[in-house]
């Protein structure tokens, strides 16, 4: 267990090394220089620097060294906790980019606090049976869902619920303080995209444990259906929409970029769009290893629960 | 009899692969003028000969896939997107770039001209727009899904069949890519080489190609100790041979319906991209661009309408890709 733990780590060391340092021979092209001047005297001022004016900038900038010698440097500062400094929101990036998380974090938690169980409930009701009408349905609906792209549900809530009903706010930028009801359109629109394929995975998992030898022992000895099921096949139904589960936040954390940006809800993925497009390399350096750590971390969490949750893997 | 004596029949590895199949020509016949339309502006005659193919194609698959109806539900969706895609220059529509009255509401009347579903704020008729707005969607979706598959095919051939160091390095380097989320990915690729098109195409090669070559890697895995592979290994073929010969048709059943779903991601990125300004550019329509020009004005439940018409559009589209997808899968499992 230490082995595969050091092993998967040693290996998201090496892909967040991999990946930083791509990003810094990206950013390195004279154009993204070249923009980073525009944002920040303008783009007239730019156009009328000399050379040499232009160099002492990057001089000052820091930015006329050599990229392996400022990524060496960037990598040293990391892992003293120093994640640099934001060009465009003029702050450290460190307690930025944790504002930030936080505010997607209360979007994640409400998330899959409405996914898992409706997900899980659904998948099961239609693996109990499989072919039936209310398998037919389920399986019809998570289809239907996940085939609305975010941004289309996005629109549909929006203008149905805000716009049409006024029962909630149409955006979520909450400038004058925290908004429960500024919440519910990001947070409806994830779930609607996101429980389908959790519902599917379930149901795949529950279908396959109802045909097993023991459940037809179960009921082959009498036991009542409703035990059947509640003792005997959810325990090993759940165990693969687990893994699942946890892998969704991974996904969560790219598709909630198009949902904060179209609500305008100030999270990580508005955060990591602006700061790629400003170019604000600091920022996406940091966005990215974020990103890579919580994918990482969700693969070898979701391995180590699945060892865990299913015996015969414990036991042997 | 020494053994060199023995004749082997052997076929050339052109004539197994080159048997003319009617679909794939019907296919071409539609797909090849639709392309060099969009992607390099060709006169409309060009489209033409694409009509009745498009329209003689969706009649032989719905013959194919008469087994399952919620494959013919998903092939009549896909099929009405690609006719109207053919087709939009012949039929009689507003010009889609030309602003005539803004803001008119859906099925009224506006400086003598009748708006079915609307005009956009810029006063550009959205049924026309919503029309022509799906060839681009198709025409990129589908080349960046082909492209993707192209790439991550022959990686994961070569990773499965010849295992060993080059399996190690590529599995390696499609680990990288995997670990990104998807949507850093695409922000990443698309920010460095520019908004347009040709690099959706290669922004959704870097996303989707990794994970088609760990599909195909792991179908090669299990099918090369096939007799057949075997056999064909002792008659001495080339490896590009078997590969291509022995191994390629033999896993293409898997990857038909998992193309269907990826074409249905594909359609969805680019929407996205192009509704985040990393992707398809202005004028020309698109269902992402309409949105995203849409999306700051039509706050108000009387211009709704503006934003509701992309937004079923492509539901209509991705959800055809899913359906389809679901009935290969259903009748592939009953064979």
């Amino acid at each position: 267990m230490t082995k595969f733990l050091l092993k998967r780590i040693l290996q998201m060391i090496l892909i967040m090394l991999t990946a930083s340092f791509i990003l810094f021979v990206i950013f390195d092209t004279p154009e993204f220089k070249k923009r980073l001047a525009v944002q920040e005297l303008g783009g007239f001022a730019v156009s009328a620097l000399t050379d040499a004016s232009y160099e002492s900038w990057l001089e000052k900038k820091g930015l006329n060294v050599p990229f392996y010698e400022r990524y060496s440097n960037w990598i040293g500062a990391v892992v003293k906790g120093d994640f640099g400094f934001s060009q465009e929101k003029n702050r450290e990036v460190g307690p930025l980019l944790w504002d930030k998380l936080k505010k997607t974090g209360i979007l994640a938690f409400w998330v899959f606090a409405l996914m898992i169980p409706l997900s899980l409930v659904l998948g099961v009701l239609a693996g109990m049976k499989e072919g039936s009408l209310q398998d037919r349905s389920v399986s019809f609906i998570s289809v239907f869902f996940t085939s609305i792209p975010e941004i289309a549900t996005a629109i549909l809530l929006t203008v149905f619920l805000a716009l049409g009903l006024g029962l909630v706010p149409a955006k979520s930028a909450m400038i004058s303080g925290f908004d429960w009801k500024a919440l519910v359109l990001p947070v409806l629109t994830l779930v609607i995209y996101d429980f389908g394929y959790v519902a599917r995975m379930t149901r795949a998992s529950m279908a396959e444990v109802m045909t097993s030898q023991y459940i037809r022992t179960a009921i082959l000895k009498g036991l009542p259906y409703r035990r059947v099921i509640m003792k005997h096949a959810l325990r090993n139904a759940l165990i693969a929409p687990f893994t699942i589960i946890v892998l969704q936040l991974n996904w969560l954390l790219s598709g909630v970029v198009v949902v904060e940006v179209f609500f305008e809800y100030d999270g990580f993925g508005k955060l990591l769009l602006e700061a790629a497009l400003f170019p604000d390399i600091e920022v996406v350096q940091a966005c990215t290893l974020v990103a890579v750590l919580v994918a990482v971390l969700s693969q070898i969490i979701s391995d180590i629960g699945y060892t865990f949750l299913n015996p015969r893997i414990r036991f042997s | 009899m020494p053994v060199a004596d023995l004749e082997f029949p052997r076929s050339s590895m052109f004539e197994r692969l080159a048997k003319p199949k009617p679909m794939l020509i019907l296919f071409a016949i539609m797909w090849v003028p639709l392309t060099l339309y969009v992607m390099f502006g060709l006169d409309d005659v060009v489209l033409l000969p694409a009509i009745p193919a498009t329209i003689a194609l969706y009649f032989i698959c719905l013959w194919a896939f008469r087994e399952s109806t919620v494959a013919l539900v998903g092939l009549s969706l896909v099929f009405f997107w690609l006719i109207m895609a053919v087709s939009a220059p012949y039929l009689p529509l507003l010009d889609p770039n030309k602003p005539i009255a803004p803001f008119a509401t859906p099925w009224t009347e506006k400086k003598e001209t009748f708006f079915v579903l609307g005009s956009d704020f810029k006063g550009r008729d959205l049924l026309s727009r919503m029309i022509w707005g799906c060839q681009r969607v198709l025409i990129w979706g589908v080349s960046a899904t082909a492209v993707a598959y192209v790439v991550g095919t022959v990686f994961g051939l070569i990773a499965g069949y010849l295992s060993g160091w080059w399996d190690e390095v590529i599995s390696f380097i499609s680990n990288v890519f995997l670990s990104f989320p998807v949507m850093v990915l695409f922000i990443v690729v698309l920010n460095y080489l520019g908004p347009s098109g040709f690099n959706i195409v290669i922004a959704v090669t870097f996303a989707s190609a990794p994970a088609i070559m760990r599909i195909v890697r792991g179908l090669t895995l299990d099918i090369k100790t096939r007799d057949y592979v075997f056999a064909a290994q002792t008659r001495g073929e080339h490896p590009l041979y078997i590969m291509l010969v022995e191994l390629l048709p033999n896993v293409r059943g898997p990857l038909i319906v998992d193309a269907c779903l990826r074409l249905g991601y594909t359609t969805v990125a680019i929407t996205t991209l192009t509704f985040l300004g990393l992707g398809l550019q202005p004028p020309d329509p698109d269902w992402g661009l309409m949105i995203r020009e849409s999306a700051r004005v039509a706050m108000l439940w009387k211009f709704s309408y503006m934003l509701l018409v992309p937004a079923l559009s492509v539901s209509s589209l991705i959800l055809g890709f899913n359906l389809l997808a679901d009935g290969l899968r259903e009748i592939s499992l009953r064979d």
